[in-house]
């Protein structure tokens, strides 16, 4: 009974790499492709009409192309301009094409301490909440949203780190972590759309400030350097990326909504407005 | 308290609603744990059965290391496993990072050290009682490890349930090596890492208590075989 | 009956052994010969075991030597049965086998002989039985058994009637008694001086560590030669 249950064990064991063998790709992209949703309403149609699986491994923007330079991702799906095109630029991968976009949110409690909901200006807004001294959960995680929330302290010029410990609160964590832990403690932060209209545990936070072209949020795909990685399943991953920045894939995005809202809107095919 | 009883509802819809994405979850977890309970059994027990016999210079500080490596975090674990499997890595060529074979590999460099430390635990004290017989039956320490594994057997059903019960509980490793990839290596923690993340905590605990049950099952399991084998071994 | 290439006579010289700088065995020189059961008798701590352990092999002395007789390797033809038996978490008849398979033995020839030897021991009808749930009366004819299987030229016992009671003491000697007459030197330790005239062919008298006397039975219990055996078998305390 021994030998036949290790017998067994092995069998399955052994059996892992002819899994691994089928026909896929994986793509390294961020928490909020992936806790929004829209992945799992897009892949699916990937899927059927190619008959490539897709693997998602989701991280915050920085880790997802570290993921990428490493060579353990065949393309990477991510939203933070600059460090994309450093990605591009040390040769790790490219050409950078632009997919889709969103935008981000201010959120905040409903007694909003420093007195900014329905503010247009969130550079205005992000003086207050730092004057007010008032709780601000940051990702501090090298995602996207916290690269676009340092843009935004920069240009509202304040230096949070000073508020590091009291007020200014980073988390370095996910999106959803982050939203949880500003949930918790009434505190205000920066989550991208999508996200947000998934996210549940929302007690008493709300939507405080939006709608500034300043919280834009593009998304780009870059295929990893096959001369890098001669591994990286350059006929699939190009499939993809062709796919998507194509009039299917680009109607498949904009098919996605929540509660009839629309999370991110396709914008392959028209050039990308610079924030 | 809402979210408790939600939680519970829940639960108690996961389970016998038979949804195949918990399902397949469901078996990925106990086929990546059990696997990698087996895998770390092939070394942890024969290990410790060595270190529960044998004297030689060094035995001590691989005792102590191996008490230490059971405190081992599974974030370390999985970072070190990462690394080494990453394509830039020098396994990198097996192609195993973000497969359940990943997986597999960090929970077993888990749970090896546990088996090996709980291993020489449970045989060095049937080694006190054997030694002089088996000597004098012309069995050396050598030849006593299978010996001992073999009469410890029921004793160390006990040891391959820690180890299971560390490796289905953790997250850190799976979650690193794994990449929590929907519908292939997502397992019972990471999907509940994911609920939370996602702000659904019922659905989150939901899993948890799953998760508990699955365990709970497997233990329950293990006990009545001891029991039954107690009874007959004495 | 017995092979040409006999194992025994079994010599010591001088041999003496120390443990943690405290000696326990002092310069004994002795023979042992083929025949009826040699019994080493002797106070408590007088160093009985640790000298059936020398023999054995179990130990090894810090002073003089061993001798086996012949050219055949010695550590194959003895046996060894412990006061308390220490019996493997298995079946009656899986610990009787064990040793046959270190042996080298067969399958077949190790189930044949081991069912022998349980026959022997009375214990042929518990085969299957968890051999720890066995009483202790049982478990030590189970030892005798198994080590009986090995067919040993030479068995050594250490005390095996000491944790018996009355019934199960005569069921083990009746056990030596056979092994005995079947040719098997035996060579045990006992504390009980009953036992030991019942079973004696000759009696090694040790005290303190050192061998004070080999001599037949009945000359020994009639007559012993020093007064540490006379006072001894009168019953003093001697220490």
């Amino acid at each position: 009974m021994h030998r036949r249950f290790l017998a067994a064990a092995l069998v399955a064991l052994l059996s892992l790499p002819a899994l691994a063998q089928e026909r896929s790709i994986t793509i390294a992209s961020t928490t909020s492709t992936e806790q929004s949703g829209l992945f799992g309403h897009l892949l699916p149609i990937f899927t059927r009409e190619t008959g490539i699986a897709v693997r998602v491994v989701a991280l915050g923007t920085g880790q997802a192309l570290d993921v990428g330079r490493r060579g353990d991702a065949d393309l990477v799906f991510v939203h933070d301009r600059p460090a994309e095109e450093r990605f591009v630029a040390e040769g790790a991968g490219g050409p950078r094409l632009h997919v889709m976009f969103n935008d981000f949110v201010l959120i905040g409690p409903a007694a909003d301490p420093a007195g900014i909901a329905g503010q247009r200006d969130t550079a205005e807004a992000l003086r207050r909440i730092a004057a007010a001294r008032a709780p601000f959960v940051s990702r501090g995680d090298r995602s996207g949203t916290h690269a676009a929330e340092l843009r935004l302290w920069q240009q509202a010029g304040v230096d949070p780190v000073a508020g590091r410990g009291a007020w200014y609160r980073e988390v370095g964590q996910g999106m959803g972590p982050a939203l949880n832990t500003a949930a918790a403690q009434g505190a205000y932060i920066l989550a991208d759309r999508g996200t947000w209209l998934a996210f549940r545990n929302r007690q008493d936070l709300r939507i405080v400030v939006e709608g500034d072209a300043r919280l834009f949020n593009q998304y780009g795909v870059m295929l990893v350097n096959p001369q890098r990685h001669l591994h990286v399943k350059v006929a699939e991953a190009q499939r993809f990326i062709d796919w998507i920045v194509a009039p299917a894939g680009q109607a498949a995005i904009a098919g996605y909504q929540i509660n009839g809202e629309q999370l991110f809107f396709p914008n392959a095919t028209v050039p990308e407005p610079v924030s | 308290m809402n979210d408790l009883s939600a939680a519970f509802a829940a639960a108690a819809g996961l389970l016998a609603g038979g949804d195949p994405a918990v399902l397949g979850i469901i078996g990925l977890s106990l086929r990546v744990s059990l696997s990698a309970v087996v895998i770390a059994a092939l070394v942890g027990l024969p290990l410790g059965a060595l270190l529960a016999v044998a004297r030689f210079p060094g035995r001590g500080a691989l005792i102590v290391t191996l008490n230490a490596l059971m405190g081992l975090p599974p974030v370390v674990c999985g970072l070190l496993v990462y690394l080494l499997l990453s394509r830039s890595g020098p396994l990198g060529s097996l192609g195993l990072l973000f497969t359940p074979g990943a997986m597999i590999a960090a929970q077993a460099v888990l749970i090896a050290p546990i088996l090996a430390a709980l291993t020489r635990q449970v045989l060095e004290s049937y080694w006190e009682e054997y030694a002089e017989q088996l000597r004098s039956f012309g069995a050396g320490p050598w030849r006593a490890i299978p010996t001992l594994l073999w009469d410890g057997r029921f004793a160390l059903l006990t040891v391959l349930l820690a180890g299971f019960g560390r490796a289905s509980a953790e997250v850190g490793a799976v979650m690193i090596v794994g990449g929590n990839i929907e519908g292939f290596t997502r397992v019972m923690t990471t999907a509940i890492a994911l609920e939370t993340s996602k702000g659904d905590l019922p659905l989150a605990l939901a899993l948890g208590m799953v998760l508990m049950a699955i365990v709970l099952g497997v233990n329950a399991a293990a006990q009545t075989l001891r029991g039954a084998a107690t009874r007959w071994a004495g | 009956m017995r092979a040409p290439d006999t194992i025994l006579p079994l010599t010591t010289e001088a041999l003496g052994f120390a443990h943690g700088g405290q000696p326990i065995l002092h310069d004994v020189s002795l023979t042992i010969e083929a025949g009826p059961p040699s019994v080493i008798i002797g106070p408590n701590g007088a160093g009985k075991s640790v000298l059936l352990r020398l023999l054995h092999g179990l130990l090894a002395p810090s002073a003089g030597r061993i001798h086996w007789s012949g050219i055949a390797d010695p550590r194959p033809r003895q046996a060894m049965v412990f006061q308390r038996p220490v019996l493997l978490r298995r079946s009656v008849l899986a610990n009787t086998t064990y040793p046959l398979g270190l042996a080298g033995l067969a399958r077949g020839e190790r189930d044949a002989r081991a069912r022998a030897a349980l026959e022997l021991v009375g214990l042929a009808a518990l085969a299957d039985r968890p051999a720890r749930t066995l009483s202790v009366g049982e478990q030590q004819r189970l030892a005798l058994g198994r080590a009986a299987a090995l067919r040993p030229e030479i068995l050594f016992l250490d005390e095996p009637c000491a944790s018996l009671d009355p019934a199960a003491t005569q069921a083990v000697e009746a056990i030596i008694a056979q092994l005995s007459a079947a040719g098997t030197k035996i060579v045990m330790t006992t504390h009980d001086l009953a036992q030991a005239r019942r079973l004696a062919g000759e009696a090694l008298f040790l005290h303190r560590g050192r061998l004070l006397e080999q001599s037949p039975a009945a000359q020994f219990f009639a007559h012993p030669a020093t007064p540490e055996a006379a006072a001894f078998l009168a019953g003093a305390l001697v220490w």
